[in-house]
């Protein structure tokens, strides 16, 4: 063969072996994954076979009778990830909307970075934050301002702690919030020029053009965005172990204490001596998993749906 | 051309740095180090004991505060040197998991409160009350049943917020043990553990968690082991014993609750110090317990774990009673050291002479 020809052979080669070590890192993670399900589904099978199903809808948490429910821990896990994402995803719309839209671009540069370094900040921070500052504010400020207001509401009433389901919603609000308006202005200011002047070039005012051109345009990544954000809240652990008050009880009261799937898992973990307690807590995990798992899919089908009704969009 | 060498020599000094400061972990690790985890009730003295047996020996010990049961855990698991629980195992689970139990020292579980008004220790409750407060029975500070046992204290009227542990504690043990042995309601809704299912409350992680909630919280109560009280500048309160009187918590009132214990006819040192008669004992006392193993792997950090032991009985005592605990008798050191000598072993050497 000729020169060219055995150059040819060693490229064709070096090419078979990138894409085998590629495929091996992309299947290692799908290996994982599925390891990471079986340890939990075997380490739980004592739970599952003592409780069945009805551990999803037992709100007891006994480590004396060994009487275990994660009725408790799945509320609280979605009641705060629901406040922070009532408050997060439209502070996050606004905020990236003005950076794009209305601010000067030296503006738009700085306060990208500091909502960046927001993100950085580690979450036991915002815990210790959240415990040591932000409860106190709450509980001598603001709830008593909505006990009053808005007290006959069954949402807000019971006495004001400070730590509790309200507390723990805002603090993860205020971590997810640099999550999903760095990702929201990165689609913004991708949504093309000519697009949004061709909206201005017919008259539309800057309200118009933003709500009808460059939310709609760039819709499936605001959603990738959200999604995003809900993934980070939903597993969050330090921060809410700090402020929810670890309470093993529902109510319907917005101030009381609570528990989340991952603070019940950081809390009481280490010390399960009891097998049957440690196999209920792993049960705790896999439900966490399966949540997260059902999520996806959400996410998945509801973006390919809005990705097919915006057209040629982001 | 110039700046690939360049480069070449830039990557050959940073991996020789790496290599050095690697390596530099091996000459501090020259030094034998304990670990042990386990129990925050006796955290603040095995710290000082800890720190004070360094500078004169160099021996480090790392203890880590994870909770009685985490400590029972780790030291089963065989992840540390010693585990430390306030919730003593009985003979049976000692045998089971090859280990024994010491008791290294005694101190009282004290409740505080954040009562604005209300002065440190000026407070009385009841057995009942206590337990009717945690049980959630008690739901503001100005109920008539509190006011009747302090007439001449201003109560406000604030809700109580209970607060208790979140994770599994000797503390929570002790505490638990003691409203058990008094009120029947609560021995049949709640029961003794290291972790029980509250009626009411929010749970802190840790004595120091439990007492960060009651100093966040206006009109909380919850229950720490007493030096935690002092570090933290709680408001405690006075308790009424078995034999009916009021007492504060003290070392005195410690150790007149420690003096009737009957360490040589405990098995394995199981012994529960609450609820104990004497007109000064003060009612949630406890003893905080080592685990180690009885069949010891490396003979030299046994000798030493050993060593520091038999140091703190010796000469901690009066670091100790600083820190309001008590320390053990000498009629027991000499028991538990007994223990020392038949039961722990390196292959088949004794370790303790």
């Amino acid at each position: 063969m000729s020169e060219a020809g055995d150059q040819q052979q060693s490229m064709n080669r070096a090419d078979a072996l990138f894409k085998a070590l590629t495929i091996a890192c992309a299947f290692l993670i799908l290996l994982s994954m599925a390891g990471i399900f079986i340890e939990l589904l075997r380490n739980s099978q004592l739970a599952l076979e003592k409780f069945g199903l009805g551990f999803l809808f037992s709100k007891s948490w006994n480590p004396v009778t060994q009487e275990f429910g994660a009725l408790s821990s799945i509320f609280g896990t979605l009641v705060s990830t629901l406040i922070a994402m009532i408050i997060a995803t439209p502070l996050s719309v606004v905020i990236a909307l003005f950076l794009v839209e209305l601010a000067p671009p030296m503006v738009n540069k700085i306060v990208g970075n500091a909502i960046e370094l927001l993100a950085a900040i580690p979450s036991i921070i915002y815990g210790m934050w959240g415990l040591f500052v932000f409860a106190p504010f709450m509980a001598d400020h603001v709830q008593p301002l909505l006990a009053d207001t808005l007290g006959f509401l069954p949402l807000f009433q019971g006495p004001p702690m400070g730590i509790g389901m309200l507390t723990a919603g805002i603090i993860l609000a205020l971590m997810i919030l640099p999550f999903i308006s760095a990702v929201m202005r990165d689609v913004f200011q991708m949504v093309p020029a000519v697009v949004k002047e061709a909206g201005y070039g017919v008259g539309g005012t800057t309200w118009e053009v933003s709500r009808k051109i460059t939310v709609r345009y760039g819709l499936a990544g605001l959603l990738g965005a959200t999604f995003l954000g809900l993934g980070r809240a939903i597993g969050e652990t330090m921060a809410v172990t700090f402020v929810i008050g670890n309470n093993h009880e529902i109510s319907a009261s917005l101030f009381s204490a609570g528990n989340s799937i991952a603070s019940t898992l950081a809390n009481e973990f280490t010390e399960a001596s009891e097998p049957m307690y440690l196999s209920a807590l792993v049960e705790l995990g896999l439900v966490l998993f399966l949540i997260t798992f059902v999520i996806q899919v959400i996410a998945h089908l509801w973006l390919r749906r809005v990705r097919k009704s915006s057209g040629g969009g982001l | 051309m110039r700046a690939k060498v360049a480069d070449n020599r830039f990557l050959l000094a940073g991996f020789v740095l790496l290599m050095v400061l690697s390596f530099s972990g091996l000459v501090y690790a020259a030094k034998i180090t304990i670990n042990g985890a386990g129990a925050s009730f006796p955290y603040p003295i095995y710290a000082q004991w800890a720190y004070k047996y360094e500078k004169l020996s160099g021996t480090r010990l790392n203890y880590q505060s994870i909770g009685s049961g985490g400590g029972i855990a780790q030291i089963r698991a065989k992840t540390v040197d010693f585990g430390a629980s306030d919730a003593p195992l009985t003979k049976k689970e000692l045998d089971k998991s090859g280990l024994i139990q010491f008791p290294m020292v005694m101190g009282g579980v004290v409740p505080v409160i954040n009562l604005p008004g209300v002065k440190t220790g000026e407070l009385k409750l009841t057995a009942e009350l206590l337990a009717n407060i945690f049980l959630g029975k008690i739901k503001k500070w100005n109920d008539p049943a509190i006011a009747a046992e302090n007439p001449n204290v201003k109560l406000p009227d604030r809700a109580v917020t209970v607060v208790h542990r979140a994770d599994g504690s000797g503390t929570t043990w002790i505490f638990t043990n003691y409203l058990d042995k008094v009120s029947p309601r609560w021995h049949q809704l709640v029961g003794t553990g290291k972790a029980v299912s509250w009626p009411t409350g929010v749970g802190g992680k840790g004595n120091e968690g439990v007492s960060a909630y009651v100093q966040r919280t206006k009109g909380g109560i919850g229950y720490v082991e007493f030096a935690y009280a002092l570090q933290n500048k709680l408001n405690y309160v006075q308790l009424k014993n078995k034999a009916g009187h009021y007492v504060a918590p003290t070392i005195e009132t410690f150790q007149a609750a420690a003096a009737n214990a009957d360490w040589s006819n405990a098995p394995g040192f199981y012994m529960v110090l609450t609820d104990q008669p004497g007109d000064k004992s003060w009612p949630i006392t406890g003893a905080s317990f080592i685990l180690m193993h009885k069949k010891q792997q490396d003979m030299a950090k046994a000798k030493a774990m050993l060593q520091f032991f038999d140091w703190c009985f010796n000469h901690g005592a009066e670091i100790a009673t600083n820190l309001h605990y008590v320390p053990i008798p000498a009629n027991v050191v000499d028991l538990v050291q007994q223990v020392w000598r038949s039961e722990l072993r390196v292959g088949n050497q004794p370790v303790w002479q």
